[in-house]
């Protein structure tokens, strides 16, 4: 490519990426100018000073995150030895789990609510005999079924981000080395490759993390007073804290994804995101 | 009867093992599969089978037949020709933010604060997206006051941030990182060779993207635009945030649906959602399928 080719190009890349960063980051300033003006005639975080310290939000908030941590721990012990085990002993299953875990992609998360209202609102029976009690009878078990859900919205990154990894490392050479030296398989599973795969597991951790956090359709169809529903009724009759709070949405996001693109060392694919 | 007895001996210290360890080897992945049943397949049979079934539990194909009924069958032209709409811009533009921050010759913080930045925006959906663009053209918003302060008032000229094309605006804000993230590596697959091959045949910069680096990049293109299709045709918090269950989507139908039954059938409501996830595997196959062309071409 000659020099003024070259040129050309920069020019009409430079103006595609002007108007990218102009729409993207317009709603994000003009929030954050919105969100400061909440006292008249001047710019102060009173906005964020009032949502925090609503009883409500923080209570709302320290659940989410609590949601977010069941799931990555319920998320980790399902795919970990599933996956590991499938590459060590069951290869021919693994199109089978890849499919399974790809599922919720083809599932709308209104869709598996749905199906969990309807299934686990009354007792789950096999010939006659209840196995399963009405989950969603109680509040304790209906976080079960909401932890569940959100285990099962982050599969696809969860399970893709622990295949590459295992991918990337000899998992027969590794678990052999340790059974000749009289690990038993929790040993092996714990200190052998769950270490190895702390790249992987940090990274699907964050982006489980970011979906959970503020996740509005599960939640709000099970009753469950999270993050996401809070700000959702927050909008219908405040201003300035919702915007407060996108905020800091955008921020908390901003930092996963930061923290993830810093362990995958750039890896695009491993931070995208469907809905 | 000594032979038969080693005979059985043997037999049996080399088949119990066996089948010992095939047991063993299966066990280990029955957690997954039975979590996956419980919170995955049963779910969605069980909507898949009372879909087919009148509200006595006999088998009927009426429901089916009445998603072309209204409101249902407004509803799905709505939410189809929303995600079209935003596939179709959203692959485009996100197309081209794909191409300036990889082959635009730009430097390289455009690119690292661009893949960073799509990122967090791909993830960034749902109520905090919606109030953005709440806080921004709304109707009290910060643009739309600007543009109040110069004399012109958006919303008197035909802009609604709680209409079809408001929402496509901002959908817009997760299906460009989107694309932008999945095109980027097909992008750097482009091998520098095909370049310089057709550049000494005497091909034009034009020449080769339509000869040869589009048709490459095609199949990747279209397959990406069917996943961002499936991605806006699945959302509904953003949806529902941004218009409170105004806007005829078919998500919001059936939130409406789980609320409290306003089909007066549940069976429909059912119905509904198979019709959604039915919609959603035609995309993954038809994404499956076109990826796997671009990986013939690269690497």
């Amino acid at each position: 490519m000659n020099a003024r080719a070259a040129r050309n190009v920069s020019w009409f890349s430079w103006i595609v990426i002007v108007i990218g960063a102009i729409y993207f980051l317009a709603p994000l300033v003009g929030t954050f100018a919105y969100s400061l003006t909440a006292l008249r005639d001047q710019l102060s975080f009173a906005a964020y000073q009032r949502a925090f310290a609503d009883p409500k939000f923080v209570e709302s908030f320290v659940y989410s995150n609590l949601l977010a941590v069941a799931t990555i721990i319920a998320s980790v012990l399902l795919i970990v030895p599933t996956t590991y085990w499938v590459h060590l002993y069951l290869p021919k299953l693994r199109p089978v789990v890849e499919a399974i875990s790809l599922l919720p992609f083809v599932i709308p998360a209104i869709t598996l609510v749905f199906g969990y209202i309807r299934v686990y609102s009354r007792p789950v029976d096999v010939l006659g005999i209840d196995l399963i009690p009405p989950l969603l009878s109680t509040s304790a078990s209906t976080n079960i079924v909401l932890v569940a859900g959100y285990t099962v919205l982050s599969m696809p990154y969860m399970y893709r981000a622990v295949d590459n990894g295992l991918r990337a490392i000899d998992v027969r050479r590794l678990t052999e080395a340790a059974q000749s030296l009289g690990a038993g398989w929790g040993t092996i599973l714990f200190r052998v490759i769950l270490p190895n795969l702390r790249t992987a597991l940090l990274s699907g951790a964050l982006l489980t993390f970011a979906i959970v956090v503020g996740e509005l359709t599960l939640a709000t169809f099970l009753g469950i007073p999270a993050f996401g529903p809070y700000l959702q009724q927050l909008g219908q009759h405040k201003a300035y804290e919702p915007s407060a709070l996108t905020i800091v949405s955008f921020l908390l996001t901003w930092v996963a994804m930061v923290l993830i693109s810093f362990v995958t060392r750039g890896d695009t694919r491993s931070a995208a995101g469907t809905h | 009867m000594a032979q038969t007895a080693v005979v059985t001996k043997s037999g049996a210290a080399f088949t119990l093992p066996r089948v010992r360890t095939i047991f063993i080897t299966w066990l280990g992945v029955i957690p997954f599969f039975a979590f996956a049943f419980l919170f995955l397949l049963l779910p969605s049979s069980s909507l898949f089978i009372e879909s087919f079934q009148d509200t006595q539990g006999n088998f009927t194909l009426a429901n089916i037949v009445g998603l072309f009924d209204e409101p249902i069958r407004s509803g799905y032209i709505a939410s189809i020709e929303i995600s079209a709409f935003t596939a179709l811009v959203g692959g485009i533009f996100g197309f081209l933010l794909a191409y300036a921050v990889t082959l635009g010759g730009l430097p390289k913080w455009v690119r690292s604060s661009y893949v960073t930045f799509s990122g967090v925006a791909s993830n960034f959906a749902g109520v905090p997206l919606a109030f953005a663009f709440v806080a921004v053209l709304g109707r009290t918003g910060a643009i739309t006051a600007l543009f109040k302060n110069v004399g012109i008032n958006l919303y008197d000229i035909g802009f609604n941030l709680y209409d079809f094309w408001g929402l496509s605006l901002v959908y817009l804000f997760f299906q460009f990182p989107l694309m932008l993230l999945i095109m980027i590596p097909s992008l750097e697959g482009l091998k520098p060779e095909w370049r310089e091959a057709a550049a000494n045949l005497g091909a034009t910069q034009f020449e080769y993207w339509r000869r040869v680096a589009f048709p490459i990049l095609l199949p990747s293109l279209l397959g990406t635009m069917i996943l961002l299709f499936g991605n806006a045709f699945g959302a509904y918090a953003t949806a529902f945030a941004l218009t409170g269950g105004r806007l005829n989507l078919v998500t919001i139908q059936i939130g409406a649906q789980i609320r409290g039954d306003v089909l007066h059938n549940p069976n429909l409501g059912f119905a509904m959602a198979l019709g959604m996830v039915f919609i959603m595997f035609v995309c993954i196959i038809g994404y499956t399928l076109l990826q796997r062309q671009t990986e013939r071409w690269l690497r």
